[in-house]
């Protein structure tokens, strides 16, 4: 693992490796993750779904369900408040229609998708709520199914909404339609680009549908108590969003909702929407006892929101010397049954690392039936950049340029526009090429036959939003940290490492926890890889804060200005007595005796988000017989601003990597014509295993970001984007083909090879 | 899952009475790692599990001159840990290697795996060239079947009511014989195969002749099959690309396989030339290697 | 209401009696009866790993294991890996080398590289990979998880615990 920095700070936690505070815990068995919940007469809650991809809900009966001895309540959308005209606010995700939440929750009228909820029940034990479901009788009329994203967009198709018209330019169509919005991003003028070009190639690229592949199924419990509050423990990315969502759907106040986020086994953006929550809550509402709700692995797949499936046309124009000139795209993304696929991300990332000056950018979200869609690592960026940097890499071979001298000669930097007009910040895009340009994986040698080695890039813009901390000053001088995100994958240590570097004390004494939606200010969502850089930025000025109010106490234990007050490394001194000391731990244990609180409440929305570029090189060995890829060696590098944990950084990148290898090579659902799918187990949805993959190297880049006290950017997405063209890439390189169809499947490669010769 | 009821007899005689009185509605539990997961998925319905781990007979490996006796519920582990199965038989080695993962080798058997009836199953193809044969008992006492003709359909096996399988027998290895069985598969384990072929091959003292061979396939005909003219495309005469091309293209013309999530009919069909290839290419590398096993 | 039906079988050194009906798995019976909620559910089919326990010596995934089948066995689930001298190797190597991210598939790891390193603490990365082949992680990429079984191989060449 190695680095290239431009920080000049020396830093006496960030970059340090402490153990997470949480580890023990972890490696013990005792952290209770999700369907870890265990409560006095709780019952367990099962949800029936539809077996159709599209069909009319005629009736449900529940009589025969009610009557198996031992279950004690049955729900469907009947027990849900009426959603019509309603506006769900979802913080980051905006604005939605309300009915297409609770409608995901617990379908009414219609089904649009295999694996819909249709209805639920609470029973006494997990196998009985089961046989009960069997007892549920729903009568359907089965619909014909749309499941391409292209043929769901013909004026012909058959609609899943009939009350669903397009946005677009800020007005609805006259007729209703499957695409649910149209976008555009336009700069300068094509048609003079196309003309200045010397090679102008145009490709269709399509990827499939393709899930998080989270280990924890999601798994809820609810208590309604009989004075009205709702106790919500789940396994969520964000307790707020989710009070948001439950709240809403339920049609209670939020007052009387508590979310409490259990640990967390994977999310990657999945975790995000309500699907059990609600559905718990009803049932425990009916039943008048805990519930609990765990999914299966089956109903992970059909029932919860995978990213889109995708169909980008691209056509891009290069001169002669390798600048590119033009660019025209158009984007098609499948939303599932419900509208919201992330086109707009992908649209905005589609040229995100280069500066081209000409280009349109056409975004269309479609609805189709399969599962409503939900966020993946950098959602809707890696279908669209494995277009662009697939398409790069056939330029580069047609020029026999090398193909991180192209991307140089058109590398974005500071001041460049991005897509929606906004100019980039200082950023390090030309720092990561550089370093990849430099590092030992690229300047190695690789000859033999059928290995190849590909290359690509990748951008995604982060996010900020809101987050919030509570710090208190502890009788023994350490610091309690409660926070508002959930933890995925270590930031309750990397933030807790921001306040102990801001306050200056070590990371040992921070006690970190992830806080409820009573106990902590609002905080938006784990995800947007915003936690290190916002709730980090929040424990910064709680330690600011901490450290401002101590100063002051011990200049009135000494009687002098706070200004001449230093505290360093645990000890505060007197700047005019050098003999005139006293630790910190001696500070609060006379603080905490006098009745002293020194605590603080901060809530921040950090504005100068730093966006993250990353670079891979992978080299491939194909079985040109068998078609099978096998990969030799990776190399990511990436600019991450600053690495608070590096262990935890390096982390990032290994995983988004390794994600991205399993979306290149075999990841997909497989749908029958009737739109079922077939492969619902992680036996036949292949994802990578250990003996799939070498070790993954990484070379951290740090361009600090100049909107955070540290130099953080966001670092867990954008390692998901540059794998599926750089194994494209690397493949042709290998065996001369282009794949244009994700995943590039043994079966695949053989038939291009074919084709080939 | 639906409920149902657990036995597990001490002997063959009180596991062979269940069987018989509950019929289709009881099914033997072997490792566990098909049958559970078929009842928890609704892919089959029964009231009774036979639990047979505790039959000594279904538990044994025995060598004799005769060559060996595999108890049916012996877990893959106990096979390729037995250093004399790896010296005679490294072709049900590769077999038993390549079931699922750890896990499922240290419960999964080549019994179950065989009973389970797949098309797709690995140790079928190894058994049936080193020319096993199933060791059946039921209500009416033992027969014996070549596995080969011990699946009949996918899911269905020869087994009659009150019928369970006891064990394999697997000749001694003649001098010079040796076996391989390879699949093909889009990870590196965990996956189903998407074609599988064994071979196995007897040399004569030059050790390029070939005396007798065998090659069956896996995954790309509703049963495992046996194919006859591949074994004659080698027989007779030195091995050579020649009559290794002339077995792949008789094992690709006797498939005869379906489309499904995890392989085109075109796609298995190329892959079982190359797999015979380098089954057959391996097979005689061992052979030529092989010592006498007693 | 199904006959449940009683088993012995020792728990983490500990003697257990239990009922459970025979539909009722292995790890159905450890996190909702025995209450050791360590040992994790990630598929209910054998696919992930995340339930591994070491049933006889021998690693096994927990939901394709009927509870009824422990009659007589001596079981090691995640909670029996700590000993007397606190953390195992394995638990202090997974945290020095930053070998989990969310933690899910810790459990099902540190089982089956117990299970590994008690028969071959000398195992090869090659020979770690393939070993673990059976459990997925979707975090880390494995990288970590590699080495830190690597780093507790050593650990225990040194002072077996």
């Amino acid at each position: 693992m190695s680095m290239t920095t431009e920080t000049t700070t020396q830093y006496r936690v960030i970059g340090t490796r402490p153990v997470r505070h949480d580890g023990v815990d972890k490696v013990t068995g005792r952290a209770a993750y999700g369907a870890d919940i265990q409560l006095p007469g709780m019952l367990y809650g099962k949800i029936l779904r539809s077996p159709h991809a599209h069909a009319r809900i005629k009736a449900i009966r529940t009589a025969k369900a009610l009557a198996l001895d031992g279950v004690k309540a049955v729900v469907t959308t009947a027990d849900l408040p009426d959603p019509r005209g309603k506006s769900a606010n979802l913080g980051e995700l905006g604005e939605v229609p309300l009915e297409d939440l609770s409608r995901n929750v617990l379908a009414s009228g219609k089904v649009f998708y295999q694996g819909h909820a249709v209805a639920a029940v609470a029973a006494s034990s997990a196998h009985l709520a089961e046989e009960a479901l069997d007892l549920i009788e729903v009568d359907y009329e089965v619909l014909p199914p749309v499941l391409d994203v292209l043929q769901a967009m013909r004026p012909d198709a058959v609609l899943l909404h009939e009350d669903l018209h397009t946005s677009e330019f800020g007005k609805k169509s006259n007729e209703p339609s499957n695409i649910a919005s149209h976008q555009t991003f336009q700069r300068g003028d094509i048609q003079k680009g196309f003309a200045a070009a010397d090679l102008v190639l145009e490709r269709e690229y399509r990827s499939a549908t393709v899930h998080q592949g989270y280990i924890e199924p999601h798994a809820a419990t609810a208590l309604w108590n009989e004075d009205g509050q709702v106790t919500l423990w789940c396994c969520t990315q964000g307790a707020f969003t989710m009070r948001t969502s439950v709240h809403q759907i339920l049609g209670i106040p939020v007052s009387k909702l508590k979310v409490i986020p259990t640990e967390i086994g994977g999310g990657f953006g999945g975790k995000i929407p309500a699907y059990g929550e609600p559905v718990a809550a009803l049932l425990s509402h009916k039943a008048k006892r805990p519930v609990k709700v765990v999914m299966d692995r089956t109903e992970v797949f059909l029932g919860t929101g995978p990213t889109s499936g995708s169909y980008v046309k691209l056509k891009m124009g290069v001169t002669r010397g390798g600048r590119i000139v033009a660019a025209q795209a158009m984007l098609a993304y499948e939303a599932g049954g419900f509208p919201g696929s992330i086109v707009g991300a992908g649209g905005l990332c589609l040229l995100a690392p280069y500066n081209v000056e000409n280009y349109s950018i056409e975004m269309y979200d479609v609805v189709v039936n399969k599962p409503k869609t939900a966020a993946y690592r950098a959602p809707g960026a890696p279908n669209s950049e494995f277009a662009t940097e697939a398409m790069i890499d056939e330029f580069c071979e047609q020029l026999k340029m090398d193909p991180l001298e192209f991307r140089l000669k058109n590398a974005a930097k500071e001041g460049d526009p991005q897509a929606n007009g906004v100019l980039y910040p200082r950023i390090g895009c030309i720092e990561t090429l550089e370093a990849a340009r430099n590092s030992s994986h690229y300047r190695s040698p690789l000859a033999a036959p059928h290995r190849g080695r590909g290359v690509a890039s990748g951008y995604w813009m982060n996010a900020g939003l809101t987050s919030s901390v509570v710090a208190r000053l502890n009788s023994d001088g350490t610091v309690t940290l409660g926070e508002g995100s959930p933890d995925i994958g270590g930031t309750r240590t990397s933030v807790a490492m921001q306040l102990a570097e801001s306050l200056g004390i070590r990371a040992e004494d921070v006690l970190p926890s992830v806080l409820d939606t009573e106990s902590v200010g609002y905080t938006e969502v784990t995800g947007g890889s915003r936690v290190t850089f916002a709730t980090g930025y929040a424990a910064y000025e709680a330690g600011q804060s901490l450290r401002r109010q101590l100063i002051e106490q011990v200049g009135k234990m000494w009687k002098v200005e706070p200004d001449q007050v230093s505290f360093s490394e645990g000890v505060f001194c007197d700047r005019k007595d050098s003999g005139r000391t006293i630790d910190l731990a001696e500070v609060a244990g006379t603080l905490a005796h006098r009745g002293v609180d020194i605590g603080a409440r901060i809530t921040v929305t950090p504005q100068k988000v730093g966006g993250a570029f990353g670079t891979h090189i992978v080299d491939v060995e194909v079985d040109p017989e068998t078609g099978k890829v096998t990969i030799l060696r990776y190399t990511a590098v990436q600019d991450v601003g600053k690495a608070i944990h590096p262990s935890y950084v390096e982390g990032q990148m290994q995983g988004g990597v390794v994600q991205g290898i399993g979306w290149a090579l075999n990841e997909e659902y497989v749908y029958n014509d009737e739109g079922k799918m077939l492969n619902a187990s992680f036996l036949d949805y292949r994802m990578p295993t250990s003996l799939d993959l070498p070790m993954i190297e990484t070379i951290i880049v740090e361009v600090p970001n100049p909107g955070h006290p540290y130099g953080v950017r966001g670092a867990g997405e954008v390692p998901i984007v540059p794998p599926l063209a750089a194994v494209a890439n690397a493949i042709a390189r290998a065996v001369s083909v282009r794949l244009y169809e994700l995943p590039m499947s043994p079966s695949r490669v053989v038939k291009a090879i074919q084709a080939r010769t | 899952m639906r409920a149902f009821d657990y036995s597990a007899p001490q002997t063959l005689n009180d596991a062979i009475a269940l069987l018989a009185k509950k019929g289709e509605r009881a099914r033997v539990l072997s490792g566990g790692t098909d049958l559970i997961v078929q009842v928890r998925e609704k892919r089959r319905e029964l009231d009774l599990m036979v639990d047979v781990k505790r039959i000594p007979e279904l538990l044994e490996i025995r060598f004799d001159a005769a060559g060996l006796t595999l108890g049916a519920s012996v877990p893959c582990h106990r096979i390729y840990e037995d250093p004399v199965i790896r010296r005679a038989y490294p072709g049900l080695v590769d077999a038993a290697f390549l079931i699922g993962g750890i896990q499922i080798q240290n419960r999964a058997s080549l019994g179950g795996n065989v009973c389970n009836a797949s098309p797709a199953a690995d140790s079928t193809p190894a058994l049936i060239v080193h020319h096993a044969t199933c060791v059946i008992a039921g209500v009416d006492g033992r027969r014996e079947l070549p596995v080969e003709q011990f699946c009949l359909a996918p899911g269905r096996n020869a087994l009659g009511r009150g019928e369970l399988l006891v064990s394999f027998h697997i000749p001694a290895p003649p001098p010079r014989f040796s076996a391989s069985y390879i699949r093909f598969i889009p990870r590196n384990e965990m996956d189903i195969a998407v074609v599988g072929c064994g071979v196995s091959l007897s040399l004569a003292e030059d050790l390029q002749t070939v005396t007798s061979a065998r090659l069956a396939l896996g995954a790309v005909a509703p049963t495992p099959l046996l194919v006859a003219e591949a074994a004659v495309a080698l027989v007779g005469q030195p091995l050579s690309a020649q009559t290794i091309d002339k077995a792949a293209a008789a094992a690709q013309a006797a498939s005869r396989p379906i489309s499904d999530m995890r392989g085109t009919a075109e796609y298995r069909r190329h892959l079982v030339g190359v797999l015979a290839r380098r089954t057959v290419q391996k097979a005689f590398e061992r052979a030529k290697e092989a010592v006498h096993a007693n | 209401m199904p006959t449940k039906v009683r088993v012995s079988a020792t728990i983490n050194r500990e003697p257990v009696d239990f009922l459970c009906e025979p539909r009722q798995s292995l790890l159905e019976v450890l996190r909702d009866v025995q209450k050791l909620t360590g040992t994790k559910e990630g598929c209910n089919n054998g696919n992930c790993g995340a339930c591994s326990v070491i049933l006889n010596g021998r690693l096994v995934n927990a939901c394709i294991v009927l509870g009824v089948e422990a009659e007589g066995a001596v079981l090691e689930t995640i909670e029996g890996v700590m000993g007397s001298n606190g953390l195992h190797p394995l638990q202090t190597a997974f945290l020095e080398n930053a070998a989990l991210q969310c933690g899910i598939c810790t459990p099902g790891f540190i089982m089956a590289a117990k299970a590994l390193l008690e028969r071959n603490p000398r195992a090869t990365e090659g020979e770690i990979r393939h070993w673990c082949a059976g459990n997925l992680c979707r975090c880390t990429g494995y990288d970590k998880i590699v080495r830190a079984i690597l780093d507790a191989g050593q650990r225990l060449e040194v002072r077996p615990s």
